[in-house]
């Protein structure tokens, strides 16, 4: 098998030797002839496309529907670095919602002078309509996935936090079927810590959040801009197990003081909202007037107490990559302790110091746009050829406030199965995070995306990635 | 349950039979042309556009009736907003804002139905090919309501879905009589004629029943034989008197599951109660036209309740 130079092989060690973690699955591997392994893989892609599992691209015209490709061979963490892991999760994802409540109240934090003032002043995501208001429960952000990769046995860093609207969860569930489906005498052999509670879990942290107006059992509801999303399959698919009415903007209304969902009765009451719609979509009387994705008034509804929103509403100011710099300050300012899980470093470019030491080794850095996503938007030093990083070199001194960079890490790898065998591919982590006013719940196992060029360190669906099973063992 | 994906549900199946039975008619149709000259087979396939509603835009597009182009267009012209092509598409959109009301059986017959019929219609379809087409939409029907029966919960959703069926069928199975009557024949001397058998037999052929008459009937083949068995007999499946039954019974259970009946239950008593006392004299007193074009319109008021009633839209 080949190895990439200087990154660390989470199945093999330099010497070629399996990983402890990947002992039992290797021994298995080896039994399984070629061909076989081959014709399943090819089984997955057919079974994924009939299940319609699939996610939407916008390309000129109509809006195609794509897989997302599905490699075989799982990713496996011990028992031990999940805690390890876990513990650093929660810890980060109680500050998130103390940082959200602060910047929403007090701003303590502000105050203190450990983050500047700047940083929320002009930002977009940053909502006046929740100043003094707290949500149900007191949480902010309901559904989290923090971004991890790894560069070593024991080296973990987030990349990100998602605590806006994560997406991926559903492959997570998905793969793991399809692998059950595929190898079901795997599972038998090792022993692979189950995540098909997922959905259970999930609705019952969110019914944990209802509001004060809920009666008897809270009605949970999806919200999807609808079938042209792109995440439109998850939408449906945890809606569907959650056993809640998936709705779209124009089945909602308020009537009497509540937001309440048309069915073939008449009206209603929705009690708590897990909304897939941004914030700016969420309620034409308050945001964007010209939406048609959220409910008029539901933000009125909203602060009088008669639904819960999921992720509330402005939550978005803690997870650009801007605050991101930030986490380790958030982290210890909220928890009284240093992080855990510690972030990459990153350099602010609307820091004058900062800014020059970029451009002066622009070739060496990931430079991203601190509101950007999925992978656009961004220069891989590394990788770039001196157009782009000329050109780069404009933009960035244009508006230099709007970059943050980071160096190039040397992520980790998983094999992946291709035509000749395994192959080394980079990796990176999103566990799925739930959080309800008395517990922080994180389901073991997670989605791990893999970029399926060689070499490529772009792991996101939208640039060609991949996903594979992640397997969290049990002790 | 939502009103918007009782009205999903609905319309998932009536573009599902409104597929088929374009698939019928146009199967129907092709075997006509086959025992015509090429003259009057052209004539043929103009009826069959006609009957299908798209004369107007048919011809906005083509100069003459020729066969490949027809079936092309019925089955999968862009330009044809009810292509069968289009149908498919609106079905399983449907059936994807529908997901969370239908079983992983149900959607997986959809969607591999969709994927098969729109793997077939990428390229023009030659005349070789026509039958495998229609073949693989009838399929898709069976498929379809076979893992609904089997799978889905007997919830207001499976009433809905089984109300869309047989308010489309009803409508289809109306106008293919209707365009036996108006349209096909030339000149009310044909009557009686070979040629008016044939197309008899194909009529009876597009809602397969060709076989349930000439079992029932000893194949005699005369127009108020096929009239009777394709309106009033209630054995068979795709006769009016059955959709309306079957509607019927689907309302009533609606009715149940709300606990009272809506405007639509009331437009039903009455169709309901028009049918039940109509005889094959009836009909042909009345005009078979004249008849088959008042059951539409009452069957298109139902609709129209029934989405009304159930709060289909905003």
């Amino acid at each position: 098998m080949e190895q990439a130079a200087n990154t660390f092989d989470e199945m093999r060690h330099e010497g070629g030797g399996v990983r402890p973690a990947y002992a039992d699955y290797c021994e298995w591997f080896d039994q399984q002839p070629g061909d076989l392994l081959r014709r399943k893989h090819k089984d997955a892609e057919g079974s994924f496309r009939r299940t319609g599992i699939t996610f939407n691209v916008y390309g000129e015209g109509e809006a195609e529907e794509r897989l997302i490709p599905f490699d075989m061979v799982p990713r496996v963490i011990t028992a031990a670095e999940w805690r390890r892991l876990t513990r650093g999760i929660e810890q980060r994802v109680s500050a998130l919602n103390a940082f959200i409540h602060d910047l929403y109240h007090r701003q303590e934090i502000i105050r203190a002078g450990r983050v500047p003032e700047r940083l929320f002043r002009h930002n977009e995501a940053w909502l006046p309509h929740m100043v003094g208001f707290t949500p149900p429960g007191g949480v902010y952000t309901h559904i989290v996935g923090i971004d991890l990769v790894r560069t070593g046995p024991g080296d973990w860093f987030v990349l990100e936090d998602n605590a806006r609207t994560p997406s991926g969860v559903s492959y997570m569930l998905e793969n793991r079927e399809t692998m059950m489906a595929m190898f079901p005498e795997l599972f038998t052999r090792v022993p692979v810590a189950s995540v098909s509670d997922y959905p259970r879990r999930l609705a019952k942290s969110l019914a944990a959040c209802a509001p004060d107006a809920a009666r008897g059992k809270p009605t949970v509801a999806v919200l999807t801009p609808g079938i042209y999303n792109s995440a439109y399959y998850e939408h449906a698919f945890l809606a569907d197990q959650m056993g809640a009415e998936l709705v779209e903007g124009s089945d909602l209304r308020v009537v009497g003081g509540r937001v309440q969902m048309r069915t073939t009765r008449g009206y209603e009451p929705v009690d708590v909202l897990y909304r897939r719609v941004d914030d700016e979509f969420l309620d034409p009387l308050t945001f964007n007037p010209a939406s048609v994705l959220g409910v008029p008034g539901i933000m009125d509804v909203y602060r009088s107490g008669g639904i819960t929103i999921a992720n509330a509403p402005g939550t978005g100011i803690a997870d650009d990559k801007a605050i991101y710099s930030f986490m380790p300050e958030i982290v210890e300012f909220y928890t009284g302790s240093k992080p855990l899980l510690p972030n990459v470093q990153t350099w602010r470019c609307a820091e004058p110091d900062s800014l020059a030491y970029v451009l002066d080794n622009l070739a060496e850095l990931v430079v991203k746009e601190v509101h950007g996503s999925g992978g656009y938007g961004m220069l891989i030093g590394p990788t770039a050829s001196k157009k782009e990083i000329a050109a780069f070199r404009q933009k960035l001194c244009a508006k230099p406030g709007n970059y943050i960079a980071q160096p190039t890490l040397a992520l980790s790898t998983c094999p992946i199965f291709t035509a000749k065998g395994l192959a080394p591919r980079h990796v990176d982590l999103r566990p799925f995070v739930l959080v309800s006013p008395d517990k922080i719940d994180i389901t073991p196992g997670g989605l791990t995306r893999v970029a399926l060029k060689k070499g490529s360190l772009v792991v996101n669906s939208s640039q060609g990635g991949g996903t594979k099973d992640t397997w969290v063992l049990k002790d | 349950m939502l009103g918007r994906t009782a009205n999903g549900l609905f319309w998932m199946f009536r573009y599902l039979e409104r597929a088929e039975n374009t698939a019928r008619l146009l199967e129907a149709g092709f075997r006509m042309a086959l025992t015509r000259d090429l003259q009057t087979a052209e004539a043929e396939w103009r009826s069959l556009v006609h009957t299908l509603g798209l004369k107007e835009v048919y011809e906005r597009h083509h100069d003459s009736y020729i066969g490949h182009e027809v079936w092309n267009f019925i089955l999968r012209d862009r330009e044809n907003p009810n292509s069968v092509a289009r149908m498919m598409d609106a079905m399983r959109a449907n059936a994807r804002v529908t997901r969370t009301a239908i079983t992983t059986e149900l959607w997986t017959a959809i969607n591999t139905s969709w994927m098969e019929i729109t793997a077939l219609l990428k390229r023009p379809v030659s005349q070789g090919q026509v039958g495998e087409v229609v073949e693989t939409i009838r399929r898709a029907g069976t498929l379809t309501h076979g893992a609904m029966e089997g799978t889905l919960l007997r919830f207001e959703g499976y009433h809905f879905a089984r109300v869309g069926t047989f308010v489309e069928r009803a409508d289809n199975v109306a106008r293919i009589i209707d365009m036996k009557y108006y349209l096909l024949l030339p000149s009310l001397r044909y009557v009686g004629s070979t040629m008016d058998t044939g197309q008899w037999e194909q009529v009876l052929r597009s809602v397969s029943g060709d076989r349930a008459y000439h079992w029932l009937n000893a194949g005699r083949i005369e127009a108020r034989g096929i009239v009777e068995f394709l309106v009033l007999d209630r054995r068979f499946p795709r006769s009016l008197a059955y959709c309306h039954g079957e509607l019927d019974e689907e309302l009533a259970c609606l009715a149940a599951i709300h606990g009272h009946e809506a405007h639509c239950h009331k437009l039903m008593h009455e169709a309901a109660t028009i049918l039940d006392h109509m005889t094959v004299d009836g009909i042909f007193e009345i005009g078979l036209h004249e008849f088959l074009t008042r059951f539409v319109d009452r069957n298109a008021a139902i609709a129209e309740a029934i989405a009304q009633d159930y709060r289909f839209l905003v």
